[in-house]
């Protein structure tokens, strides 16, 4: 569990993100959006501009929003899982928290695309993400369908082993995608979108630190790959 | 000597905290409201902070025991814009904006007066002041160098502050930008250090929780955790000579976290440690085994002690069952087994950089040369005698917490109080299925300077919607003489006064709350900090402004120790850097005491009622009759310690009676 070769992979991920379904995000500025689109009503309209009066949200900001809510549901769906598959109680309560809070700030992705006339993602029941296509959107710390398979057939200690191990992954993942919001031209100018990416940063590394706490004092701890 | 079977440490260890961790299970069953002791008074009940009519400058309220002394409305240029953190000096009250910041004369406190609206648009905008200098957190991307609300676009910029501002607020209707201060994570709160033993220099620590600015933006900005060099896991402390502020620079980058290794931790709510506390004494009573893992004392199962004892029986070249001095051997090697067993478990741990990669804030004490840090998932204590070099000396960790917010001291130092920001601030972690241990506050004891020890969780018990961002903010102790009292922010929670004089039993005794910003969805809003400056308590609404409260005597406090709390009279008060406050002798505050005593029935009513007939006797007589009976009532007093339930206070009513007596004797010689 030494967290560097598992950083690598992160950073694997966000290249092929880039290259991928991400590409418009490098290379340049990205334009301001345009006005919100008044689709939820004047009054969202009304919050929405007063929250990006001055510096308006970009593309990669929409990106980030949308984007997290799927990366957020994947956890939901894994964590759901703790009291079924025997966790320990540390890691069912770990679980517990990851739900409730994840859920609240998918609320708040939420709202905040809707007030800007975006498309709202719904949290995926299945931990996959689409994306608005058929191919799976790689996000840096998701799971595949087989390692979420793996996870989902896993019980009592290894449940807790591979829940760590792939959550603290999941976690990281997170962080690198608020780093590469931070590093795009223009991102995270708007205040929500800024205080939301630092909140998912502190949270997320704090609760990776407890994870590998976790993770070293389970029993029998051999070194998982 | 350590036995044979002990072979596969790391085992051991996993066996001992999976059991740990078994016992860890929470079962939350509400607020566990007992109320004890508290004569006549009694929370209100329905609580009717649940189900108020939300609006935003028209919202319902509820209140209890305080008393609503004005509410304004931002100045223009800060409408819907989010209001922070607050400073004081003298007359002023200075509010952050996300836009800049509001400075309000309240000397009217009824009617705060707008005296300069700032605009420079920052996050957080976290304020403090020092004589006739103001600091100004900036963190976000958009912030600039010159205070221009255009933004900045580039990703590396010159233009870009992140960091501290520092103003000249000699005239404060016209404050000047004489310096700034750029760090590598920007400034999410800062907190300033006035030395004792320094009158050129002032010193602010620097919490940057945000992303690491390329180094192309600001010179050895290395964001790599790997890097001995990196700009994670530390904070920065910035000397500013007084005299030139201009010449503010970094001094030194202190890494407070190395070496940190997981502390003790309970985790569980405090039924769950007296459940845990009864299983080791009743295991202890039938002569099982146990053993302090992880700070916690807890009961080694049979298939742990099992082995080992029948290793000592082979090591003696003896058979069959263990014999009592075997037991005994064992009893006596377990301490140092086990911790033998947790170095060795540390130290495969990642050993540098493995701690929190910063602080969100820090609440330095330095009357008492210390700082709590409130740390990523850590509580961390600090000597801060070397304002330049604070050392760790304690650290507390805590798995009902999410991400330790803030610290308060009591006056005494004898406790502190962590806060767990749940959520950022933005969420809603006050709902009805929200536990009461998450998202609080935690009251640690605080002995012989370092040794940190849990008593209990305090959360502002009523329920809240999901509509209303709620969770421990910022607040201040209320000087209440004899007693630990304070008044905190709870977001959209509203505020609350709550009396930890007794660290395992916090009660709320006085509440302020709106209904939500906004019925339909979770508006911007809510208390950001709410602080006792000077006998009143102002409160930074996010988004409604301004408001201030004064405390109203109740059944918890009487007039007589508000009138001693208004006493302590401050010329300046950031929070963050806590003042020791010291009440001037008076009547006020022997009649606080009195109060206290009655209250706690520490003395009966008969002496009571004399000793307040005394007292009344030696305020309104004249000189000569004032003398007596203040002299009189010191014997009576020093008569009483001996006997009296509460000794501790009825020495310091002896005392303020005594300095009362001494004052007269000077006053009558003159």
């Amino acid at each position: 569990m030494t967290p560097y070769p598992s950083r690598r992979s992160a950073v694997a991920l966000l290249a092929l993100c880039a290259m991928a379904a991400c590409s418009s995000s490098t290379g340049g500025p990205v334009a301001a959006s345009p006005q919100p689109d008044p689709g939820g009503g004047p009054a969202a309209a009304a919050r929405a501009r007063a929250d990006s009066a001055r510096y308006p949200y970009t593309d990669a900001d929409v990106r980030f929003m949308s984007a997290m809510i799927g990366h957020h549901s994947q956890a939901l769906v894994m964590a759901a899982w703790a009291p079924d598959n025997g966790a320990n109680s540390s890691v069912r309560t770990l679980a517990e928290r990851i739900i409730n809070g994840q859920q609240d700030e998918i609320v708040t992705m939420q709202h905040w695309l809707r007030d800007r006339g975006k498309p709202v993602p719904q949290p995926s029941r299945t931990g996959m993400t689409t994306h608005g296509s058929h191919h799976p959107m790689p996000m840096p710390g998701m799971l595949t369908e087989d390692q979420l398979r793996q996870l989902r057939q896993a019980r009592g200690g290894e449940f807790d082993r591979l829940f760590l191990t792939s959550m603290i992954e999941h976690h990281r993942g997170a962080v690198s995608m608020v780093k590469e919001l931070f590093g795009t031209p223009g991102a995270a100018r708007d205040e929500t979108v800024f205080k939301f990416a630092n909140d998912i940063s502190v949270d997320q590394s704090t609760e990776v630190a407890r994870m590998e706490r976790m993770l070293a004092t389970l029993p029998s701890a051999e070194p998982s790959q | 000597m350590v036995p044979n079977p002990l072979r596969s440490l790391s085992l051991a260890v996993g066996l001992l905290s999976a059991v740990a961790c078994a016992r860890s299970t929470s079962n939350s069953s509400g607020d566990g409201a007992s109320p004890r002791g508290d004569m006549s008074t009694r929370a209100p009940s329905p609580d009717p902070r649940v189900g108020l009519r939300a609006g935003k400058m028209d919202a319902q309220e509820a209140i209890w025991n305080l008393r609503v002394v004005s509410k304004t409305p931002p100045a223009p240029q800060f409408v819907d814009v989010t209001n922070s953190d607050l400073a004081f000096t003298g007359n002023y009250a200075i509010q952050g904006n996300y836009n800049g910041w509001q400075v309000w004369d309240i000397s009217n406190p009824r009617q705060p007066s707008l005296k300069t609206a700032y605009v420079c648009p920052a996050s957080q905008s976290d304020v403090s002041v020092y004589q006739n200098l103001l600091f100004v957190s900036g963190e976000n991307l958009a912030a600039r160098l010159d205070c221009g609300e255009q933004g900045v676009q580039d990703t590396v910029s010159t233009d870009r502050l992140r960091g501290i501002r520092i103003f000249d607020i000699t005239d404060i209707a016209n404050p000047k930008n004489v310096g700034n201060v750029q760090t590598c994570r920007g400034s999410h709160t800062h907190t300033v250090l006035v030395d004792p033993k320094d009158k050129e220099n002032v010193y602010v620590y620097i919490s940057g929780s945000s992303q690491v600015r390329p180094v192309g933006e600001l010179a050895d900005c290395i964001s790599a955790p790997q890097d001995p060099n990196s700009a994670l896991f530390r904070i920065e402390v910035i000397k500013v000579p007084l005299a030139n502020p201009e010449r503010a620079a970094i001094v030194s980058s202190p890494r407070i976290f190395q070496g940190l290794v997981r502390p003790p931790e309970h985790g569980e709510a405090p039924e769950d440690i007296a459940a845990a506390e009864k299983e080791v004494a009743e295991a202890k009573a039938a002569g099982r085994f146990t053993a302090t893992v992880q700070g916690k004392e807890q009961v080694v199962p049979d298939e742990f002690s099992g082995p080992m004892l029948d290793s000592l029986v082979q090591a003696r070249g003896g058979t069959g069952a263990p014999t009592a001095a075997d037991s005994a051997t064992l009893r006596q090697t377990l301490p140092s087994i086990v911790e033998a067993m947790e170095k060795a478990h540390q130290a495969q741990m990642p050993d540098s950089n493995a701690g929190p990669t910063q602080c969100h804030d820090i609440t330095i004490y330095p009357a008492m040369g210390l700082a709590g840090g409130a740390c990523g998932g850590y509580g961390l204590l600090l000597d801060i005698r070397n304002p330049t070099q604070p050392t760790r000396i304690g650290a507390v960790s805590d798995s009902n917490f999410s991400y330790w917010h803030s610290a308060t001291f009591n006056n005494d130092a004898t406790k502190i109080l962590f806060s767990d920001e749940w959520g950022g601030g933005g969420q809603p972690k006050c709902r009805a299925t929200d536990k009461p241990e998450w998202g609080a506050n935690a009251i640690f004891t605080l002995q012989n300077r370092k040794e940190m020890k849990f008593q209990s969780y305090y959360k502002m018990p009523a329920a809240q919607t999901q509509e209303e961002n709620c969770v421990a903010h910022n607040g201040s102790l209320i000087p209440i003489p004899g007693r630990d009292v304070m008044v905190q922010a709870w977001y959209q929670g509203g505020i609350s006064v709550f009396d930890w004089t007794d660290a395992r039993n916090p009660r709320e005794i006085a509440f302020f709350d709106r209904g939500p910003v906004d019925s339909t969805r979770m508006g911007n809003g809510g208390s950001w900090s709410v602080y006792w400056y000077n006998g009143v308590m102002v409160s930074s609404e996010i988004s409604r402004g301004l408001d201030i409260f004064e405390l109203v005597p109740s059944g918890f406090i009487s007039q007589n120790e508000i009138d001693a709390a208004k006493s302590v009279k401050l010329d300046y008060l950031n929070t963050q850097g806590q003042p020791k406050f010291v009440w001037p002798k008076s009547y006020s505050l022997a009649r606080a005491y009195v109060d206290q005593l009655e209250r706690s029935k520490a003395l009966d009513a008969g002496r009571i009622t004399e000793i307040r007939a005394t007292l009344a006797r030696a305020e309104k007589g004249s000189a000569a009759e004032t003398r007596d009976a203040l002299t009189e009532l010191v014997a009576r007093l020093e008569g009483d310690v001996s006997g009296a339930e509460d000794s501790a206070k009825v020495r310091m009513l002896a005392g303020v009676v005594r300095n009362l007596g001494e004052e007269t004797k000077f006053a009558s010689r003159r």
